[in-house]
């Protein structure tokens, strides 16, 4: 028996969401008084999940590009090969792609968007969102083999020493029709799911010329930018950057949101954010009830001078 | 082309969310029910195929008879038929089951569900669907086309975006940008009185259990009122994010 993880790297290296899932099996395989496998594709320095109690990693070397349909019966093949009971992913696009293949493969029950290690182990129950943020559900999953998937941001990173030996495993790969065109990826800016901090932009900056200052205080926070639904429907942005319950969850530790006033819809998909500020000229902006700091102004003289308050605040801080 | 696109029958984007019966159960008191986004931009793209194609779009939920309404609306917006697993929705694993024999039975071409329900916001039902009926299968899926038997799809990943080349039988998990918002339709009178003369096919379960199940509910813990800070003093707030807030 053992609780597997599929720790995911991009260019050799791990994700901070491999981490966290990392630090989420470890600490459910305690709970069950058992090991940790991981399963890594093509990392470079796979002991490095030694560092958050992994036991052993698989390193598949025989794949390339990500593939939803590959991958899952890689993990299926390494699911069985470690007698895995549980199986941990993240809630990244890739990782919500495969999960429920795998989860057929196994004949596992699947729980997605877990905040919290399991409240019990038997029968199996973990805690996750629901409603788009607006609920949470306790879930119980009843077959043999458990798929986790972890919310982003939500278990955070825990460090354990964990002596990891790195093994090469080389699953026989199954075909697939679908195959990789392009891919389109800003490799210079933070993405909503990994970013730490996010600054969104509403319809209260009056048009996509000002939206300046909004890339200008992500950059100066190593943010990333997000929008309401409004600003992606008029396009003034990007849908990708569109963050609310039709949108993107977002679970960042800070969500500043300048000149939105906070519809039902925004709040519940940006309500895991840990921390919320909102800049908004009108004191009466449903956000305010839902934000930990506000700060009742017109934005294009407020942010530009939290710029420089943030730049003065860096340049003592460095 | 045969499309069957699967509709979830879910609260409103503006509805408050309680719980009942000890808070087991959801409320739907006062509630009103619609199409699930995610599935509504969906039934449009497969309108498009129907109008630019040429194609047959069945639509398919999962449930009791109280979500025909939701059913009736995408017979107006344009679909041609309608079917319904008479069954309760109990979890991801087990709609799937449910659709596959369906879409087995259907003999369907291209099959588009929303890539998540926004009610349970499982997220598994089309990837479980591709599975068993050994489809190809395409995530958060934002632009498609088909051409013959190969399509072309393009899926957010995160930061970006890629696009892949795949072929039918295929099933979409879907979201905005498969049509935009201002390419939904309201149904108008002449689609519902017209849905009304089109068939709403009831049909019985296989057999299926539920391989997780959700025990209990739970609403967010009351926010603390919020700390104003003087649009003069933003010190102040760049004091407050990093000594007391700890997070820049």
């Amino acid at each position: 028996m053992s609780v597997l993880v599929y720790t995911e790297s991009e260019n050799g290296k791990f994700k901070k969401g491999a981490l966290e899932v990392a630090s989420y099996a470890k600490a459910v395989a305690s709970q069950m008084g058992t090991s940790v496998t991981a399963v890594a594709f093509n990392a470079s320095n796979a002991s490095e999940l030694s560092n958050y109690g992994i036991n052993k990693v698989l390193n598949i070397t025989n794949t390339d590009e990500f593939n939803a349909k590959i991958y899952a019966n890689a993990l299926k093949q390494a699911a069985e090969k470690e007698d895995a009971k549980v199986v941990v992913v993240s809630s990244s696009a890739d990782a919500k792609y495969l999960a429920p293949l795998l989860a057929v493969g196994l004949n596992a029950g699947y729980a997605s968007n877990v905040i919290e290690a399991p409240s019990s182990t038997v029968p199996f129950t973990v805690k996750r969102t629901a409603f788009t943020n607006k609920a949470f559900n306790f879930t119980e999953i009843n077959t043999d083999v458990k798929i986790v998937g972890v919310s982003s941001n939500s278990f955070g990173l825990v460090e354990s020493s964990g002596n990891a030996t790195v093994e090469d495993f080389s699953p026989s790969l199954t075909t697939s029709n679908t195959k990789v065109q392009s891919v389109d990826k800003a490799t210079d800016k933070v993405s909503i799911a990994d970013a730490d901090i996010v600054v969104s932009g509403g319809r209260g900056l009056k048009g996509p010329e000002n939206w300046g200052m909004v890339e200008e205080l992500a950059e100066v926070l190593g943010a990333a930018t997000a929008c309401s639904k409004p600003v992606s429907d008029l396009g003034w942005r990007p849908h990708s950057e569109h963050v609310g319950q039709t949108g993107k969850p977002v679970a960042s530790n800070l969500y500043i949101a300048i000149g939105i006033s906070g519809a039902i819809q925004h709040l519940a998909g940006v309500n895991a954010s840990k921390v919320k500020v909102v800049i908004n000229t009108d004191p009466e902006a449903p956000f305010f009830k839902a934000a930990d700091y506000g700060v009742v102004g017109d934005a294009f003289e407020v942010v530009p001078q939290l710029i420089e308050k943030l730049k003065e605040f860096k340049a003592q801080n460095a | 082309m045969k499309i069957l696109v699967c509709i979830s029958h879910v609260p409103d984007t503006t509805s408050k969310i309680n719980f009942t019966e000890g808070d087991t159960k959801f409320d739907t008191n006062g509630v009103q029910f619609v199409i699930n986004p995610n599935d509504e931009f969906g039934l449009t793209r497969a309108m498009w195929f129907k109008e630019k194609q040429g194609a047959s779009v069945d639509v398919v939920n999962v449930g009791g008879p109280e979500t025909e309404p939701t059913l009736r609306k995408a017979l107006a917006i344009g679909a041609d038929s309608a079917i319904r697993v008479n069954t309760e929705a109990t979890d991801g694993f087990a709609v799937a089951k449910q659709l596959a024999k369906v879409v087995q039975d259907g003999g369907y071409d291209l099959v588009i569900a929303g890539r998540e329900s926004i009610d349970y916001n499982g997220g598994m039902v089309p990837g479980m669907l591709a599975a068993l009926t050994d489809a190809n299968f395409v995530n958060n899926c934002i632009s498609l086309e088909v051409d013959e038997s190969n399509a072309t799809a393009t899926r957010e990943i995160d930061g970006g975006k890629e696009t892949v080349t795949t072929s039918l039988p295929l099933i979409i998990g879907g979201q905005k940008g498969l049509v935009e918002e201002s390419d939904l339709r309201i149904p108008n009178m002449r689609g519902i009185m017209m849905a009304r003369k089109k068939p709403l096919n009831v049909v019985d379960p296989v057999d299926a259990n539920a391989e997780t199940t959700a025990v209990k509910f739970e609403k967010p813990a009351p926010k603390g009122a919020v700390k104003l800070v003087s649009p003069d003093n933003l010190d102040e707030l760049v004091n407050l994010l990093h000594n007391e807030a700890k997070v820049i």
